[in-house]
């Protein structure tokens, strides 16, 4: 089966800055593919390149078989690639019908008399989200009135709408609630279902574990591996995103640091926490504790996790 | 899932949410305020409710109002343009000079005018598309280099600060009627002006709520990056929008050279203001994404009223620009609120 989307060995520069290097990925038609790392490890160069808005300056880059190098937005979407912003996917001041049409305006008429097909816009719109769930009264309402999980769905449903085969989602949960972010990963198995190949850029490997059939993992501008799901576990994800030796690395430096009294008095589990040699404690660590968990993994690291610990409480 | 409990209840939403949507209109504030200073003027000037004052009235709302319109299509994409107001008098100190040095007839002056400030208009855009800096810094150099040509030239030229009458010429008698004519209406001397404001605000209405231009220019003011990222042409849609203000320009200076024959080289210096004042009273955001034309149009009105208004009440027309200033920040304060309330998340 040939891929949809397939990078191999992309490089991007920005003058002499290595912002990727020899990354590879392939998209599959029905397939969610993961792309992890910590910020600055060049996940959103990563994105640019396959959503058009930077050529990239090394490697090849298909879709459907072909070499492209996309000078703009527009080509990647008339390949049939939509990404999805994780803030910029919408213009809140903008009415919902507006922004669900935007860039791909049906009109009707001729010449001077070209128009907006305003009724049909607006009755797409609201067939289209009653199909993935959302239920507006008012379509004319101003899309910032939404909440976050409902723009990110309602971008979604666009890109499903205009026929994209792929569909680039960037860090569509990061700024999400536990409940919106499960709504959202919904619509995006419910969009991989519907046939799309799906990329999703994160740095939660629990919620791309949840979803994900192959995942790539970045670490400043390289792949630090490329993963089946079927060959890794959760647990392995989320040590090797946490950043695996640097963290063992981390731990090392963190026993000989004296423990401030808020984090030693408060949780008794800390000294024997980084006492227990390399990453797998860490790891144990961060499974445990339901509410500080995930903190411990997207800051990936023991040092932010205590201190957002004693910071919240 | 809950569509058929929502529907019943939903039909109590379309009805208040129509008195919303009445609310939530960019022009609504606008109107308000033009109806209370009408009133008024009503009250406080006997004349002014008068067939020839409201025509009065109107021509000095026309004069800003056809410039208020492009100026408030660019602010709802986002973008200022300081050179508006010099473009008018650079248009027709070009039409004027081209004709009298050219001994052409009039027509070619105003057609070589035409060219010129729309490149001018084209120039503001493709330098703000290709910098990247702010319109503000953009448009600034360009009315200072305008301010200095306009000058610099008319005294090059014809020796003195105005230029030289083209009244006598070829083709100026049509180019007037085209641009400077009365029509007398029910007894009423009207200015032709009205009729290009009247016809440049429907058709900037039609252009904004019923093309796709109208929504790329709501986008690219809303939030260019989204815009750009769903694929719409953000610096074609800019570079249009800075050679309609240029078209309009044209408009009006033709519309002042052939009004007087003559043309000042020092005016039109702050007009500008008078238009982005036009526009921000008549519920454009300053921040771009957010207006429309009809509101510019309630704004130029709301300026002519009171300029006017103040004449007729027979009171010293320094406080006109005291009025204006207020105006202007209740305005300003009112759109803040409206902008709140669009962009507030649940």
């Amino acid at each position: 089966m040939s891929a949809l989307v397939r990078l191999t060995e992309v490089s991007k520069f920005y003058g002499n800055i290595k912002a990727l290097q020899d990354v590879s990925l392939e998209v599959h038609p029905g397939e969610i593919t993961c792309v992890l790392g910590d910020n600055g490890a060049g996940k959103s160069t990563l994105i640019k390149i396959i959503a058009g808005l930077h050529r990239h300056d090394g490697g090849s880059f298909e879709i459907e078989g072909e070499e492209v190098s996309l000078g703009s937005p527009r080509e990647a979407l008339d390949r049939g690639i939509a990404t999805v912003y994780q803030d910029l996917a919408v213009v809140s001041l903008m009415p919902v019908w507006r922004n669900f049409f935007l860039g791909s305006e049906p009109t009707r008429g001729r010449g001077p008399f070209r128009r907006l097909d305003v009724a049909a816009m607006r009755e797409t719109t609201r067939t289209e989200l009653a199909r993935m769930g959302i239920e507006l009264h008012d379509v004319d309402q101003p899309i910032g009135t939404l909440s976050g999980g409902q723009r990110q769905c309602v971008a979604i449903a666009r890109a499903v709408y205009f026929g994209a085969k792929v569909l680039v989602l960037d860090e569509p949960t990061a700024a999400l609630g536990v409940k919106q972010s499960g709504v959202v990963l919904k619509y995006v198995a419910a969009a991989r279902d519907a046939g799309l190949g799906v990329v999703l850029i994160t740095h939660n490997p629990h919620h791309a574990y949840l979803v994900g059939d192959r995942f790539v993992l970045l670490k400043r501008g390289a792949m630090a591996g490329s993963h089946a799901k079927s060959e890794i576990g959760l647990d392995e994800l989320t040590r090797q995103m946490a950043g695996g030796s640097e963290l063992e690395q981390l731990s090392h430096e963190l026993e000989r640091a004296p423990v401030p009294d808020v984090i030693g008095g408060r949780r008794m589990d800390v000294p024997d926490a980084s006492g227990v040699s390399g990453a797998s404690g860490v790891t144990g660590a961060s499974g445990e504790p339901g509410g500080s968990g995930a903190s411990g993994i997207s800051g990936a690291s023991g040092a932010s996790g205590a201190s957002g610990a004693s910071g919240e409480e | 899932m809950s569509a058929q409990t929502a529907a019943p209840a939903g039909e109590h939403v379309a009805g208040r949410s129509y008195l919303r949507r009445l609310v939530g209109r960019p022009e609504l504030g606008a109107v308000v305020g033009a109806a209370a200073v009408f009133l008024f003027f009503s009250f406080a000037a006997e004349s002014f409710l008068q067939a020839s004052s409201l025509s009065t009235v109107l021509y000095a709302s026309s004069t800003i109002g056809i410039m208020a319109v492009p100026v408030a299509l660019l602010m709802i994409g986002g973008e200022f343009d300081l050179s508006a107001g010099v473009l008018v008098t650079s248009s027709a100190l070009i039409s004027s000079m081209f004709s009298y040095q050219m001994t052409a007839n009039v027509w070619v002056g105003v057609g070589v005018s035409l060219l010129v400030t729309l490149a001018i208009g084209f120039f503001n855009g493709f330098m703000l598309t290709r910098t990247k800096l702010p319109s503000f810094i953009i448009t600034l150099g360009t009315f200072l280099m305008l301010t200095g040509l306009n000058l610099g030239f008319t005294k090059l030229i014809s020796g003195t600060v105005s230029t030289k009458t083209i009244g006598d010429m070829e083709g100026f008698d049509s180019a007037k009627a085209l641009f400077a004519s009365h029509l007398t209406v029910g007894g009423v001397d009207l200015q032709v002006t009205i009729l290009w404001w009247f016809a440049l605000v429907a058709l900037a209405t039609w252009v904004l709520l019923r093309t796709r231009a109208g929504n790329w220019i709501f986008a690219v003011g809303g939030g260019a990056d989204a815009a750009r990222a769903v694929g719409v042409p953000v610096n074609r849609t800019k570079i249009g929008l800075y050679t309609a203000v240029a078209f309009c320009a044209w408009i009006s200076g033709q519309h002042l050279l052939m009004s007087y024959d003559v043309v000042q080289s020092g005016e039109g210096v702050g007009n500008e203001f008078l238009y982005i004042i036009a526009a921000v009273i008549g519920g454009c955001l300053m921040t771009g994404g957010y207006g429309s034309a009809v509101g510019s149009a309630v704004g130029a009105f709301i300026f002519g009223m009171t300029s006017k208004g103040i004449v007729y009440a027979q009171w010293n027309p320094d406080w006109f620009k005291f009025f204006l200033g207020a105006m202007l920040l209740l305005a300003t304060l009112l759109n803040a609120w409206v902008r709140k309330r669009a962009e507030a998340s649940k």
